[in-house]
């Protein structure tokens, strides 16, 4: 129990005069004493962020102590790829973040373009381009729900989950898969977009930005809202390095880091990207930045279906992908999903295998250490709307 | 970068660098050296970000290769430190005193990879694997077919076929035989 003092970042003391006694700075809590209670959060808990728990020690309703328990999907993505020929691993990355898959077969492709010394053509570049930006969007929605949801507001969940859905078409007529979209195979990506395809993303951002609308003035702009999100869940400019904290939830605290901007890939340098960012830190901050991201992203989309050349080549010349051998060295490929910092580190060995792949997740210290630390001294109420302002997602802790 | 790595080399025994790309770069050096060169990096390089702490089973030299991956915000580059250490006497140096979430990375390759990090907060906690007492996972020496083989047992009144033998069997009998994907473990 070693995160038993109190919250340092927050600057918000608790009254600690009687509960729990204090000795070396450490809280001394002693569950046969009856003054506290352990009780768990999850995994089967609809304030949970997918399946992990945390395991609580609360005093009256206010949290004293609080450890994530992950394991509960361990599908072993990573020892799986260690047995597969190259082009097996592409299917299966996708599946390590449901909401936004995208992120992980682009990072997981180009790490093998990397190292092979693979150069994809420019019109598949534009069209990852566009991938992964609506794969942004449908994130964000499905993030504004969740956000809503556990502040009792299940009827903004519903609109931006359907809204997501008609994300989901797009992304049917541009893949051929709702969900899952295996779409940017190493080389390149496996198809142009079909006939009509242009008007219909227009269309759906103008429907967007409209339901963006009602989200501020129902969501953003509402008073229970910002009395419930403001001050909840601070991360200070300094827990950023200590923490590793990337993504909106780093921005939040006033660090410049989008990797769209940092370190482009794909076609981001082309585009006019901004870097938003708050000097606040609190779960409001996050959700304000997070939707203007969303316009941003918004923005990128229409940008890009203007800018996609019409002919091209969609994949580059590749060798037979069955016996395919990479060169034996060491990459490590990172993009910028919702959640902040996504990356693959990929060790060849010069065999048909990978030697080691390790996929790189934003939540993997949001969720754990940052969430450990934060969870401390709020109230058992507001756990779910931290867990969510921290937008966490455990298949990426797990892999 | 270049004269970093100049620093560097006048530092500490640089065993290898290998600029991956422009915002890649890996350099390995040894062991005893690994936490001091950290320590550099972090407090007066600017490489203040570390991104992940990760391990390769090199199980033919009898090696694990330890990889710091760190980012520099400034200058927007990411330098991977590797190190190798004993495979059969596996430890390494802590770092959670240099980076507060670097217990979590440490902790899941004592679980995964069996790799000792004295002094590391929790890291005797188990990570995803529960009552585990085999053979950490992730060392390639860990036979995953006998594991399961030991542990669950066949339903039955259900047969086992190899699925390229069984599809060329019933579906492609009639063709010639084609390379095929298959998983042919070691």
């Amino acid at each position: 129990m070693s995160n038993l003092s109190k919250n340092k970042y927050s600057g918000y003391d608790a009254d600690r005069s009687k509960y729990p006694e204090m000795e070396n700075g450490k809280a001394v809590i002693d569950l046969d004493s009856h003054k506290f209670t352990k009780i768990w959060q999850g995994p089967q808990h609809p304030g949970v962020t997918g399946n992990m728990s945390v395991e609580l020690i609360i005093n009256g309703d206010e949290i004293v102590w609080a450890k994530t328990h992950v394991g509960y999907l361990h599908r072993a993505f990573e020892k799986l790829m260690e047995r597969r020929k190259y082009i097996q691993c592409f299917p299966l990355v996708c599946r390590i973040c449901v909401p936004e898959p995208d992120t992980n077969e682009y990072c997981v492709s180009a790490a093998m373009e990397d190292l092979a010394g693979i150069t994809v053509p420019e019109k598949a570049q534009w069209l990852r381009t566009l991938n992964l930006e609506m794969s942004r969007i449908a994130s964000y929605l499905m993030w504004i729900g969740g956000q809503a949801g556990s502040l009792g507001m299940g009827a903004i969940g519903q609109w931006t989950v359907g809204m997501r859905d008609f994300w989901l078409d797009l992304f049917e007529e541009m893949t051929g898969g709702r969900v899952y979209h295996m779409y940017m195979i190493p080389g390149g990506v496996r198809k142009d977009l079909p006939d009509g395809f242009k008007d219909q993303a227009r269309d759906l951002i103008v429907r967007t930005r409209k339901l963006l609308g009602d989200v501020e003035n129902t969501f953003l702009s509402n008073a229970i809202v910002k009395s419930r999100l403001q001050g909840l869940g601070i991360i200070t400019p300094e827990m950023v390095d200590e923490y590793g904290i990337v993504g909106p939830n780093a921005r939040a605290t006033g660090r410049e880091y989008d990797i769209r901007i940092n370190n482009p890939y794909v076609k981001y340098s082309e585009l006019d990207v901004k870097m938003i960012t708050s000097s606040v830190g609190d779960a409001y901050a996050r959700a304000e930045l997070r939707y203007k991201d969303m316009h941003q992203s918004l923005d990128l989309v229409s940008a890009i279906l203007d800018r996609i050349p019409e002919e091209g080549a969609l994949q580059a010349k590749m060798p037979n992908l069955v016996n395919w051998k990479i060169p034996p060295g060491q990459t490590y490929v990172k993009a910028e999903s919702t959640r902040g910092e996504h990356g693959f580190y990929m060790v060849s060995d010069g065999t048909g295998k990978p030697r080691r792949v390790f996929a790189r997740g934003a939540s993997y210290t949001h969720a754990i250490s940052v969430l450990e630390e934060l969870a401390v001294n709020i109230s058992l109420s507001d756990l779910a709307a931290l867990m969510v302002s921290l937008h966490t997602c455990p298949p990426e802790i797990e892999r | 970068m270049e004269q970093l790595i100049k620093k560097l080399k006048g530092m500490v025994h640089l065993r290898a660098y290998r600029k991956q790309r422009d915002d890649l770069h890996f350099i390995m050096v040894d062991k005893p050296q690994l936490e001091m060169i950290l320590a550099h990096l972090k407090n007066n390089e600017g490489f203040t970000h570390l991104a992940f702490l990760q391990a390769v089973d090199l199980i033919e030299d009898g090696k694990f290769q330890l990889t710091y991956m760190l980012y520099n915000y400034s200058t927007s580059v990411n330098l991977g430190v590797n190190v190798l250490i004993d495979r059969d006497d596996a430890e390494m140096n802590s770092i959670h005193k240099l980076w507060a979430h670097g217990w979590q990375y440490q902790r899941e390759l004592h679980e995964l990879y069996g790799i000792d990090f004295p002094g590391s907060p929790r890291v005797e906690e188990s990570f995803v694997l529960e009552g585990w007492e085999e053979m950490p996972p992730m060392r390639r020496d860990f036979d995953t077919l006998e594991y399961s083989d030991k542990t669950f047992y066949q339903r039955p009144g259900r047969s086992t076929n190899d699925p390229a033998e069984y599809m060329k069997e019933k579906m492609y009998k009639n063709y010639p035989p084609s390379p095929g994907i298959r998983r042919d473990d070691e």
